[in-house]
């Protein structure tokens, strides 16, 4: 790849994809694949070699597709080790988030962990206090789901106004993925979980050393100590080698590089559940442990960062979730909520997972405002932005997770607004 | 467990011996993982109960002893007074204001159990050097914030005992108990809303803070 004219190309590519390439290369700068009635071109990428088998022992995504990243918004905090970035919904389809475009959320930054040297302790209020190797928990019986997991900020600057012009900053804060590890009601059982015992304290290895109180109710209900994401072992960012993934649950409680679990009989009152993650309501009180992510929808496309280019056929294209479980239905508006049409899921469709919905419609070329609903299995119906406005206020920051509006202009650019 | 232990039973029937140390390895789960003692994992047990201050070491530290520490381990981020260096967290101030149209959640406005703020130094800063801090180092740090918030004299020194009891002005500010789902909306389909599209917010475009499309380089 480095040497001769592929090794040129390599470099063009990468500077500026086909508009790099098309300049060094006249014959397809000519070239307009076919849509001036002229014969078709032969590209050079048809006549020459490509490489071979061992040229990317791990692959990577197309040079072309080197815009679809994750990004941050500088403004939004003041150290890049306490921060968040956002994953690029607007570049996504189905319900499967590839790993290394899942969002990142970190209080200490990224530790690197070697695995032979990572140890899990669980202690308190157990019969038998235990310590695990990586390999210990690879041998327990495994289970694999495919979750959502959102931080509960997802939308936490639009709480006053709409603010952010792209999906990516307005909901990027979701992402789903198959998980794979042990059940934690598995590894309890191996302690023997006092009988007075009724929260846990999770605790992450990072330079935060994060810990989040969990009800045991819900810890010997679903909750997974994962070692595994989409396949493979976790990434470093998503918390390798361990974590847990607590479903349909706020992400600060799904704790990374999991060190610890303490049994307890109340919760600890630590900074992450008392001092952030708290909901502040209009009286000056704050709602405490509200840990699940209530139902949630967007449309991905069209979006502020995918504008319509054409009249005629447009197939609206979104996800929805809910944290009580599976979606029901999504309704997708074209009018800004007047009038609705329930949209089709694609399936299966999982508990507390992803669910991907699409419309067929046509765009007139008119304004049009869409907006979609979800509509999970307990009957919950998701809400305006003024209804939750109405009992919650403006400064609650976290779990906003009211129907979205873009507007289509004219041109076909859409904008990201708020509706009454 | 049960498909495992049906399948080793299984397997091992006619092995009437392997199969009685099978059974009395699963008297304790699948026998996986390793017995540790408390003494052995005392330097990660470094979890404080915000509510009891169950786990606070033994030691203390003064105000006078913290404002040393913090004036040279703190400061630079949080301000001389815990006012906060351009946007590094505020520690002080904001009573009052949680209410208001802009709240300031500061230690003293906000954080409703004295332990808790021990918890949070001693395993998290200073930022960049986490856990460095020793026990009566800690005391004093906490012992100054308390201070910088009008919540201990200068004169005071801080150990377990007084940072249990020590009542914080929020304690009483918090509800727990999630009360959600606390807005029952309707699936109206068709004639939901009559006339034009009201549009209460449209600057996200105009407003310029959404970062650029273009990769970090």
């Amino acid at each position: 790849m480095n040497t001769g004219r592929r090794g040129f190309f390599g470099r063009s590519l990468a500077a500026g994809g086909i508009a790099a390439l098309a300049a060094q290369h006249p014959k397809i700068a000519a070239a307009s694949g076919g849509l001036d009635g002229k014969p078709l071109e032969v590209p050079d990428w048809t006549k020459m070699l490509g490489p071979g088998v061992t040229a990317a022992p791990y692959g990577a995504p197309s040079e072309f597709e080197k815009d679809v990243v994750r990004r941050n918004v500088p403004w939004l905090t003041v150290s890049e080790q306490a921060s968040i970035n956002f994953t690029p919904l607007q570049d996504l389809d189905g319900i499967i988030t590839p790993s290394g475009l899942c969002f990142e959320r970190h209080h200490g930054g990224v530790p690197a962990i070697e695995p032979d040297l990572h140890r899990l302790v669980i202690h308190g209020m157990v019969r038998q206090p235990l310590i695990f190797t990586m390999s210990d928990l690879v041998r327990f019986p495994s289970v694999s789901r495919i979750h959502f997991l959102e931080c509960p900020a997802n939308g936490g600057m639009e709480w006053k106004g709409a603010q952010m012009a792209g999906v990516q900053f307005s909901h990027g804060m979701v992402h789903c993925c198959e998980w794979t590890g042990v059940r934690l009601s598995t590894l309890l059982e191996e302690a023997g979980v006092a009988p007075a015992a009724k929260w846990l304290l999770a605790e992450g290895a990072d330079a935060a050393a994060m810990t989040r109180s969990i009800p045991l109710d819900k810890a010997l209900d679903d909750v997974i100590v994962a070692y595994s994401q989409n396949g493979e072992r976790i990434r470093p960012e998503q918390g390798y080698p361990l974590r847990l993934i607590v479903p349909g649950w706020e992400g600060n409680v799904q704790v990374k590089w999991l060190r610890r679990l303490k049994l307890g009989e109340r919760p600890w009152q630590h900074r992450e559940e008392t001092s952030k993650y708290t909901d502040l309501m209009p009286d000056g009180k704050a709602r405490q442990f509200t840990f699940v992510q209530e139902a949630n929808s967007v449309i991905t496309a069209p979006c502020p960062e995918k504008p319509l280019k054409a009249k005629g056929f447009c197939e609206i294209r979104g996800i929805a979730w809910s944290g009580r479980g599976k979606i029901s239905r999504v309704d997708v508006s074209l009018d800004g909520g007047a009038n609705w049409q329930t949209a089709e899921l694609q399936t299966p469709v999982l508990d507390k997972c992803l669910t991907r919905f699409r419309l067929p419609s046509r765009w007139q070329g008119g304004p049009v405002f869409l907006q979609s609903r979800a509509i999970d299995e307990t009957g919950y119906v998701q809400p305006t932005i003024e209804q939750l406005r109405q009992v919650r206020g403006v400064n609650s920051v976290y779990h906003k997770n009211s129907i979205h509006t873009w507007r289509v202009n004219q041109d076909g650019s859409v904008d990201n607004v708020q509706v009454l | 467990m049960s498909t495992m232990s049906r399948f080793s039973s299984l397997l091992l029937a006619a092995a009437g011996l392997l199969a009685a140390s099978v059974a009395a390895a699963q008297q304790r789960g699948y026998g996986i993982g390793h017995k540790i003692t408390d003494a052995q994992i005392a330097p990660w047990n470094i979890d404080i109960g915000g509510e009891d201050g169950k786990g606070l070491p033994p030691g203390k530290g003064s105000v006078a002893a913290g404002e040393k520490l913090y004036v040279q381990q703190c400061a630079s981020c949080h301000g001389e007074f815990g006012e906060g260096n351009g946007r590094w967290p505020e520690l002080m101030g904001g009573q009052g204001s949680l209410r208001g149209e802009d709240p300031r959640k500061t230690i003293g406005s906000f954080w409703p159990w004295a332990p808790t703020i021990f918890d949070y130094v001693r395993r998290t800063m200073p930022f960049t050097a986490p856990q460095s801090l020793d026990n009566d180092e800690t005391y004093a740090v906490v012992a100054y914030l308390l201070h910088l918030n009008d919540l201990l004299p200068a004169d005071a020194v801080l150990d377990a005992k007084s940072l249990t009891t020590l009542k914080m002005p929020n304690r009483d500010g918090f509800i727990a108990g999630d009360p959600r789902p606390d807005v029952k909306a309707q699936p109206c389909m068709k004639d939901c809303k009559t006339g034009p599209v009201k549009v209460l917010s449209d600057l996200a475009k105009s407003l310029g803070v959404t970062p650029t499309q273009k990769p970090k380089d």
